[in-house]
């Protein structure tokens, strides 16, 4: 091997390894990753009467997410998905936020927020429809109040925006949450909708996780200044949370809905984070970030964080982590099955939906197709 | 007021649409009216003159310069149970909003699998001749033809541009509303009581024997003009009022062709790509045998659209219109 091409394959520590953007992030963080916990004075009070069983929840709800997006990632490799957008890394920005959201309230996800379709109650093997690819979005947004996966970056910001619009005009207390990472804030649709949340004062909290890498470009790609301080120029609150830390990630959520439903407006919650895995299973992040930054995150795992907290707290005893890793293995088997025996969807699904009301030229499409299909001898088509 | 029968004798299509918006205000509380300078203005055609002061701000609402920001929130606020009716001020000033309508507002439906909804009206004053600046003449209306999901529509006087409205508001798909800006101020009759018929049906607008105009919008007055002008040569033209380009009721073109057995096809947009092509080809395959001539189109020039004072040339004109009638009938 030439010393050129192992050059070539290994990124150079100058354009992997990277100054943030801020010169020194201000992060709100309640839980350091050696799982201490550290006092707030604006925002203990969001969690200060959260009981060991809700910090248990949490836990499970995180090892579980994990355990669902790796059994995921697996079943791509296995071929039963097309694709997989991994959320490791981001579980407790995910769990913590949808932990702090009513039933009334409402998410515009984009296609990696698992962990929050997870608390909202929608089945996990319903999030792999699309990646399998036999529907776009394979869910009632309104029965578990999470809209369909938003594909193109940012667009759901301005849907979250209008949708919080119409509850200020119902004159209910409910909010409304929009995800979106560092690579959508480049959006116009993004700064739009700071600008008309702003304006009519909406219910909506902007929830930027920041995981560092748009595929493959880095953050200062996108900005000059630390995300959160957007929301200044806007006019409403910014602030930048511990991604990795679940409490923190809670505690902020809750204080920026409360200003939501007090009628405050909007909030731009900046969560630090990281995508430990590749954008999808079809990037190769080897050809662009050093391992050594990947390192340096597992060391703030927000995972291992909260077990060295709840150990030292005896608040779980190897009980409750035995049992949970049992259900862990049973929901990656289950989730396996169900990916295994979801079937192709009728070939007439096509035109099934293209209009609510109907369309005169999808009917002569439609019968067209079904007389084709038909002309074959064995009456099963093509 | 929507109780009432009342059948205004000369209405201007813009006061027809104003009208139809306020009585879909009035009868349902979930209609809201956002653009640019909708409010106390009542928009720059003044289509929504008075709404805001009957309906007030929250129901008739005038939102930042920002297209996709319309669009956008309107699909939010469809999503939470509200049929928003926007404005885009000029046709040429609808592209920021085009990623949300062709890629959020058309597949939503779809991509739901049935589950949500998306009656959204986008209204977009459309065409030219009013001697406008760059961007305040164009007609796209096959840009949002092309894509499922959308339906669209085009009136061509006052009653229509009532009732479509209406019908437009009604229905769950969403629909791109054009509205032919030059003819805003010609004035027809609307009888708020009775329906004339389904929104997505072409209608006759005169009945001919030698060969068959079809226009929407801003060009149906054009070809009245232009068979009233081949009769004076002996020439009976149909015209065929489409009213509707997606869906398009080519059942009602090829019973016209069938019939005179030669077409012309008229509209400002571009010829290449515009609905015209699609019409030639579809009546190409059904009427193969009935036609006596290849169909021809009459519309704008693949081109940007021309400053004001070369327009008249760029756009169908009645002499531009009898040019292809003559060459069909040529045949």
């Amino acid at each position: 091997m030439t010393v050129e091409s192992t050059a070539a394959r290994k990124p150079r520590r100058s354009a992997g390894t990277r100054k943030s953007p801020s010169t020194k992030p201000e992060l709100v963080q309640l839980l350091t990753p050696e799982g201490k916990r550290v006092k707030n004075v604006e925002y203990d009070k969001y969690v200060a009467d959260i009981t060991p069983e809700e910090l248990r929840g949490l836990y499970r709800d995180m090892v579980l997410t994990r355990r669902f997006d790796a059994e995921a990632t697996s079943l791509q490799r296995q071929g039963e998905l097309g694709l997989w957008a991994s959320l490791l890394g981001q579980e407790a920005a995910q769990i913590g936020s949808g932990r702090a959201l009513r039933d009334d309230d409402y998410v515009f996800p984009t296609y990696r927020e698992h962990g929050v379709a997870w608390c909202r109650g929608v089945d996990p093997t319903n999030l792999l429809g699309m990646f399998r690819g036999v529907n776009n979005g394979g869910w009632d947004p309104n029965s578990n109040n999470f809209h369909l996966y938003t594909i193109v970056i940012g667009s759901q910001t301005l849907h979250a925006t209008g949708y919080a619009m119409g509850i200020a005009k119902d004159g209910a207390d409910s909010a409304v949450i929009a995800y979106f990472g560092d690579g959508a804030s480049s959006q116009g649709d993004v700064a739009e909708s700071f600008t008309f949340s702003a304006v009519y004062n909406a219910p909506v909290v902007f929830f930027c996780q920041n995981n560092q890498w748009a595929i493959s470009e880095p953050t200062e790609k996108q900005t000059r200044v630390p995300l959160y301080q957007r929301a200044q120029g806007f006019g409403f609150p910014g602030v930048r949370v511990d991604g990795n830390d679940v409490l923190a990630s809670l505690a902020v959520t809750k204080w920026a809905l409360e200003r939501a439903r007090a009628g405050e407006g909007p909030t731009l919650v900046e969560a630090y984070t990281y995508r430990m895995g590749a954008h999808t299973t079809s990037d190769d992040p080897s050809k662009y970030r050093a391992d050594e930054e990947r390192e340096a995150w597992e060391a703030k795992d927000p995972i291992l964080r909260l077990r060295r907290y709840l150990e030292a707290a005896n608040h779980a005893d190897e009980g409750f982590f035995a049992e949970l890793e049992t259900e862990s293995e049973a929901l990656g088997r289950r989730v396996r099955e169900a990916v295994r025996a979801m079937p192709d969807p009728d070939r007439f699904a096509i035109f099934e939906h293209a209009y609510a009301d109907g369309h005169a030229l999808v009917d002569e499409e439609r019968a067209g197709f079904a007389a084709y299909q038909a002309s074959f001898a064995d009456g099963e088509g093509a | 007021m929507a109780a009432e029968t009342v059948t205004f004798k000369n209405m201007a299509l813009a006061k027809a649409i104003n009208e139809s918006l306020r009585r879909a205000l009035d009868t349902d509380p979930k209609v809201l009216v956002m653009g640019e300078d909708v409010g106390k203005l009542g928009g720059v055609f003044r289509v929504t003159d008075g709404l805001q002061k009957d309906f007030g701000e929250s129901r008739v609402v005038d939102t930042p310069l920002a297209e996709s920001g319309i669009v956008g929130t309107a699909i939010g606020l469809a999503l939470r149970g509200y049929r928003p009716v926007v404005e885009i001020q000029f046709d040429g000033f609808v592209f920021p909003a085009y990623d949300q309508i062709v890629t959020q507002l058309a597949k939503m439906h779809a991509r739901s699998l049935g589950k949500v909804k998306m009656p959204v009206v986008v209204r977009i004053p459309y065409g030219g001749g009013i001697g406008a600046v760059e961007h305040h003449s164009e007609s796209p209306e096959s840009l949002f033809a092309h894509v499922a999901g959308l339906k669209v529509v085009s009136p061509s006087n006052a009653s229509d541009a009532y009732w479509m409205m209406q019908q437009a508001i009604q229905s769950d798909d969403p629909v791109i509303f054009f509205e032919p800006k030059r003819r805003y101020w010609d004035k027809g009759e609307v009888n708020t009581e009775a329906i004339p018929g389904p929104l997505h049906k072409a209608r006759v607008v005169r009945e001919g024997t030698d060969l068959t105009l079809v226009a929407y919008g801003p060009m149906v007055k054009l070809c009245q003009e232009v068979a009233n002008a081949a009769a004076e040569e002996g020439k009976n033209l149909e015209v065929l009022d489409l009213r509707s380009v997606s869906p398009l009721d080519f059942d009602a073109i090829q019973a016209s062709v069938e019939k005179t057995r030669r077409l012309v096809v008229v509209h400002e947009a571009p010829v290449f790509f515009g609905s015209g092509a699609e019409i030639a080809a579809r009546i190409t395959e059904r009427c193969f045998y009935h036609l006596e001539a290849p169909v021809l189109r009459v519309g704008g020039y693949h081109a940007p659209y021309p400053p004001a004072r070369l327009e008249e040339e760029y756009l169908p004109s009645l002499d531009r219109v009898l040019d292809a009638v003559d060459r069909s009938l040529a045949y």
